[in-house]
């Protein structure tokens, strides 16, 4: 009795949750196709080799346009992450040139805990260098993007964890530029991708095959594996903590089901004989 | 109130010092250990206590946030990053919160459903519910001003579309708005206010949860039979029959809760609200948290003006009446009998009625066009209808299936069942 009503109240206080899945889904539907990550699910972690892949094509055709504000150099020595060493990270940041009202001359080499390099100086600027589109910061936009997906689809997101629908998206959006259909009208500084949201970005189409070499030889060099590992790079900068963050919900997560199970005992010792 | 009165004996000089001048620990005693609780509580029951323990998991974790946050829109949205980043434990605490929001509404709407099913509403416990109102109320205030401090565009134009329904209300509406905007628009003051009374409410909820409960202590719990305490075999006390049960609950809800917390922070939010927050740039789509959808539905519902009554100003009269009509809720049920589970024709149109809620809440996600508009009006109908003229009637023609004659007496048939 107290199990059925254990699993109905289960039930209603998800059907109540879930209701908020509902957030999804406005005009058009174009279908995501939902790519396999490593860091999926609960046990998912970033492969450290993807990170440091997506940061090299970032670094060599992304942040010439799109800034990277909540990312320091720091970070990219961070376990969990692409966990270059501190030596190499410092190398890196000092290739930069810091803007710093402090120092003499207003600018000085970078250090680790610079902020990532803005690619212009302000927004107006940025705007005026890419025909009035502002390029989007790029550090959440991992999480700053979803996909929508048709009923009941959605509805599973909740058990399995999906938090990749920002990656989903990136991939997406940078493997399917295509060639305008018959009659779209595509005008000067637009560009068609069938991906986008009313189909016209201003973004060019920014990789082509062979456009960035990776130093591991047996990585395929091609726009689809960028647009991977440069998914997979946005998704850890935005969120970067993910792998300590389930290694802890593992831990408060078992620790709170022996929890559960000793205040089952209890409960039923001290109800054993109210009745 | 409670006829164990005098159960407490002072055990030490003291403490009988203590108990002339100040009876705190007999007051503790008397309520919080011996008071006589029906003894056939089932599981839903606990979630007032899960509810109280949810206020606290915010207001403590909400007043660790304050000390990282910053209440202004150049900063805002970085300072929250920055908890979730930099922060020692900062992306747990944060997240705790935010889940935790939705957390403590799937628990309230739990506890009201539950007092509607059992008709906890109902003489002599009618100010319970009207305070579980106002606390309803108030935590919905609280929720929405806390969603617009994270400064991202939902923040804004949620904030933009909630407080624009300020502005229907005939002469003094733009008053209101300007007054609780700061301004014009959503910007810088209206995010100080916001911060502020988002500080200030839990604390008045606070309160009002001790006259709730205070409410609750003078006629004791309603009971899955709805039939009143009538002696003290039906009941057992609070300590440690009820505080253990409540807190086996309050484990077993944690575990969702991290579930969220710890694998799916974001999975309950919105993906806009990681964009910055930005008055130029509308978002395609404005939708609230979950928890508000099923009134921003009844808001919207109404696209039609009624004679002087303008549409806008008629949605804000329905969603505002949505939330008033359940004060009267004690006085439109005629029914005698408390429990649903003796009104044989209660049952289909309260289930109904729940799956008409959840209903209301997913439209509340879709664009307000085609079916959606049409689905969001019966829905909206059914909503008072339930109340208005289903609730009223159905007391005067159900016939009710036999009450048990006690507490003790239903108990014992079932373990005899």
């Amino acid at each position: 009795m107290m199990l059925k009503k254990t699993i109905l109240g289960a039930v209603a206080f998800l059907a109540v949750t879930l209701s908020g899945g509902a957030v999804q889904a406005a005009g058009e539907y174009t279908e995501t196709y939902q790519q396999d990550w490593s860091f999926s699910g609960v046990f998912g972690t970033y492969d450290e080799n993807q990170l440091r892949r997506g940061f090299q094509v970032y670094r060599e055709v992304c942040s010439s346009c799109h800034g990277l504000d909540f990312i320091a150099f720091r970070n990219l020595s961070d376990a969990g992450g692409p966990h270059y060493s501190e030596d190499q990270v410092r190398a890196l940041a000092a290739e930069y040139t810091i803007a710093d009202e402090t120092a003499d001359g207003g600018e000085r080499e970078g250090i680790p805990a610079d902020r990532w390099p803005e690619p212009f100086p302000s927004d107006q600027i940025a705007r005026d260098a890419n025909g009035g589109a502002l390029p989007p910061d790029l550090s959440l936009i991992a999480k700053a993007r979803g996909i929508s997906q048709p009923f009941p689809w959605w509805v599973f997101n909740y058990f399995t964890a999906y938090q990749e629908a920002g990656a989903d998206y990136v991939y997406n959006l940078l493997t399917r530029y295509e060639e305008a259909p018959e009659g779209f009208e595509v005008p000067p500084g637009q560009y068609y991708n069938e991906y986008y949201s009313g189909h016209l970005i201003a973004m060019a189409p920014p990789l082509s095959d062979g456009i960035v070499s990776y130093d591991d030889e047996t990585t395929p060099e091609t726009v689809d594996q960028y647009s991977r590992d440069l998914a997979a790079f946005f998704q850890w900068t935005a969120d970067p903590h993910m792998v300590s963050r389930k290694t802890m919900g593992f831990r408060v997560i078992i620790f709170l089901i022996g929890f559960a199970v000793l205040m089952y005992i209890v409960k039923r010792r001290i109800w054993r004989d109210a009745h | 109130m409670a006829n164990h009165a005098g159960n407490y004996t002072p055990g030490s000089g003291f403490e009988r010092w203590l108990d002339d001048r100040l009876p705190i620990v007999r007051f503790s005693k008397e309520h919080l250990m011996d008071f006589p609780t029906p003894k056939n509580l089932n599981y839903w029951w606990t979630f007032g206590g899960i509810l109280a323990f949810m206020l606290v998991v915010q207001i403590v974790t909400g007043i660790i946030l304050v000390m990282h946050y910053t209440p202004h829109v150049d900063l805002a949205f970085a300072s929250v990053e920055h908890i979730r980043r930099d922060v020692n434990y900062g992306r747990i605490i944060q997240g705790t919160h935010a889940v935790g929001a939705s957390m403590f509404f799937a628990a309230i709407y739990v506890h009201i459903f539950r007092g509607m099913y059992y008709g906890s509403y109902k003489a002599p416990r009618e100010i319970i519910w009207m305070l579980g109102v106002v606390l309803f109320i108030l935590v919905m205030a609280t929720a929405f001003m806390g969603y617009v401090l994270p400064w991202g565009q939902m923040s804004l134009w949620g904030a933009t579309v909630i407080t624009g329904i300020f502005s229907a209300v005939p002469l003094v509406g733009e008053a209101i708005q300007t007054m609780l905007l700061g301004g014009f628009s959503v910007a810088n003051p209206t995010l100080n206010r916001f911060f502020s009374l988002h500080y200030l409410l839990p604390f008045i909820v606070a309160a009002v949860v001790v006259l709730h409960i205070w409410a609750l202590h003078v006629p004791g719990n309603n009971n899955p039979t709805g039939v009143e305490v009538k002696e003290s075999r039906d009941t057992l006390p609070f300590h440690p029959y009820y505080t253990m049960k409540d807190l086996f609950a309050i484990i077993v809800f944690l575990i969702p809760f991290a579930w969220f917390v710890f694998f799916a922070p974001d999975i309950l939010g919105h993906a806009d609200n990681y964009i910055p927050a930005n008055p130029q740039v509308t978002p395609s789509h404005i939708v609230p948290e979950w928890y508000l959808l099923p009134f921003y539905t009844m808001l919207r519902a109404i696209d039609f003006n009624v004679l002087f009554i303008d549409s806008k100003l008629g949605g804000v009269i329905v969603m505002a009446g949505s939330l008033l009509i359940l004060f009267a809720l004690p006085w439109l049920d005629t029914s005698k009998v408390r429990a649903g589970t003796f009104r044989p024709l209660f049952k289909p149109f309260y289930w109904l009625f729940v799956v008409n809620f959840i209903a209301l809440a997913y439209l509340g996600a879709q664009p307000a066009e085609g079916i959606y508009t049409v689905l969001g009006k019966i829905t909206t109908a059914y909503y008072f209808a339930y109340f208005l003229i289903i609730l009223p009637l159905l007391g005067r023609i159900e016939k009710p299936a036999p009450l048990p004659v006690s507490i003790s007496e239903s108990v014992l048939g079932k373990a005899k069942g």
